[in-house]
């Protein structure tokens, strides 16, 4: 799978670590957030199938996180 | 047991789906026929359906590698995994079919301090569960499995390792036709190419499934999906601490038995059997991307047959016949989830990750029994969606010796 760094370009995923799901949002107001709000931030991912909104840090190379939009299913990626 | 001459023609009817069911369980999987099989053997209820988009027991019960112990860390993974490894050593008689269960042991070696000390205190843990568990040197685990190589002469030499003789492998197909079998004898209709497109709701309710096969009616609807958990979850907008992973696992070509043990290593990461037939059956860790594609990155492949051939010198001129991949329901503290849900009447068992097979029988059992009461199974008790809200996570990474 080639993974285009937006700095280095398509290199091969072995360079890279996985960051999951982009966009989470830290509660915006954590004192009043409930248990059940706080398991949803903690535990709750998007998991489709199909393109999935996600985070990328190119580990090997020059060390930056990025996101892309990946197909879960074709592994064909968009830059975010 | 069966002698091979008598083996029938069919093991189970392809009936058509009917209107209603009592229970429709979707996913014919290993864990989804094990629980129709103990619906209708344990609590006497057999008006149900099995749905399967595919074939049946074709997703990660054709793909896993078949490694059975129940030596987990925790006091509750311990009695979950031991009641199906009980249940495991009278299966073949229960189901009146050879599923060639071997209970061959399952060695976990040890490379570093840390290592040591978990792997010590789990066989101290397993013990006071009364799980067998035992310590082993390094000659000790020469004189086990003697292909191992523990020349201190190595990146990460063996400096021990821990031995559960009770644990083995079972032949995965085995497992599934003969709970198909007994549970379609029972009147369990099992529907494959039947993929479920939708809930049927009242209110909170769900009192049916939509498929490709039209509406099928049922009091009661149970999930078995594994790596497909979120994409049926999604349907009914019930949210799922899941992600899905590829697990990938490979077999060598056909070899003289060369290896009488599993052996895994959980810090050079690869387990390895050999199976009846004779090729050598390896898996190590998931990829680390979310996917449904059923296929993963080479060099998961490369790293652990590299871990493989510094173990094992012998298998250094062995080829790869095929590799291929499962999609796993990774959860959050890798332990299952299994349950009520949200909805009426819906059902949740998943999230076994990369260790599901070992538990079809206990999962099975513990399901069955919290769909016909409609409350947890006290051995399921602990592994409610609940807990994540709750907080009382059952850490079992790492401490469950890693691979499965």
């Amino acid at each position: 799978m080639l993974i285009p760094c937006p700095w280095c370009g398509d290199r091969e995923d072995i360079e890279f670590k996985y960051g999951g799901a982009a966009q989470v949002a830290y509660p915006t107001d954590p004192q009043s957030a409930d248990d059940a709000h706080w398991a949803r931030y903690v535990f709750f991912r998007p998991n489709p199938k199909g393109t999935m909104a996600e985070r990328w840090v190119h580990t090997a190379g020059c060390r930056r996180w990025f996101n892309v939009v990946r197909d879960t299913v074709t592994h064909t990626i968009r830059p975010a | 047991m069966r002698e091979p001459h008598s083996h029938p023609d069919h093991l189970w009817r392809n009936p058509e789906p009917r209107r209603a069911y009592e229970v429709v369980i979707v996913g014919a999987g290993g864990h989804g026929l094990a629980t129709a099989y103990y619906l209708a053997k344990n609590h006497g209820i057999t008006d149900v359906a099995v749905l399967e988009r595919g074939w049946l027991a074709g997703g990660n019960m054709a793909r896993n590698t078949t490694v059975i112990r129940s030596n987990y860390l925790w006091d509750e993974s311990a009695a979950i995994y031991e009641h199906s490894l009980k249940l495991w050593e009278h299966l073949a008689d229960e189901l009146d079919y050879d599923i060639q269960f071997s209970q061959r042991g399952v060695l976990s070696l040890v490379h570093s301090l840390g290592d040591r000390r978990e792997g010590l205190r789990r066989v101290n843990a397993n013990r006071l569960n009364e799980i067998d568990a035992e310590w082993l040197t390094p000659a000790e685990v020469k004189a086990f499995c003697p292909i191992v190589n523990v020349s201190p002469d190595v990146r990460y030499p063996v400096i021990g390792g821990t031995l559960q003789r009770r644990g083995g492998i079972a032949k995965h197909d085995y497992v599934a036709w003969a709970f198909a079998h007994k549970a379609d004898e029972m009147g369990v209709d099992l529907i494959q190419n039947c993929e479920v497109t939708g809930f049927d709701l009242d209110g909170g309710r769900v009192r049916g499934v939509h498929t490709n096969r039209g509406l099928i009616a049922a009091s009661k609807v149970a999930l078995c999906a594994a790596g497909h958990s979120t994409v049926l979850a999604d349907m009914i907008g019930l949210d799922l601490p899941i992600q899905s992973h590829p697990l990938q696992a490979l077999v060598s070509e056909l070899l003289e038995p060369v290896l009488n043990c599993v052996v895994m290593s959980n810090a050079v990461h690869v387990y390895v059997s050999q199976a009846h037939k004779g090729e050598l059956v390896m898996g190590a860790g998931i990829d680390p991307y979310n996917s449904y594609a059923q296929r993963g990155s080479p060099h998961v492949i490369e790293y652990q047959l590299a871990a493989a051939c510094e173990l094992f010198p012998i298998f250094s001129r062995a080829h790869v016949l095929r590799t291929w991949a499962g999609i796993v329901d990774v959860s959050p503290d890798a332990s299952p989830i299994l349950g009520l849900t949200p909805v009426e009447n819906l059902f949740i068992n998943c999230g076994w990750g990369t260790g599901g097979f070992k538990a079809t029988p206990g999962a099975g059992w513990v399901y069955a029994h919290t769909i016909a009461h409609g409350k947890p199974h006290p051995l399921s008790a602990p592994f409610t969606l609940e807990r994540f809200t709750t907080g009382a996570l059952i850490d079992e990474h790492g401490a469950a010796a890693v691979a499965h």
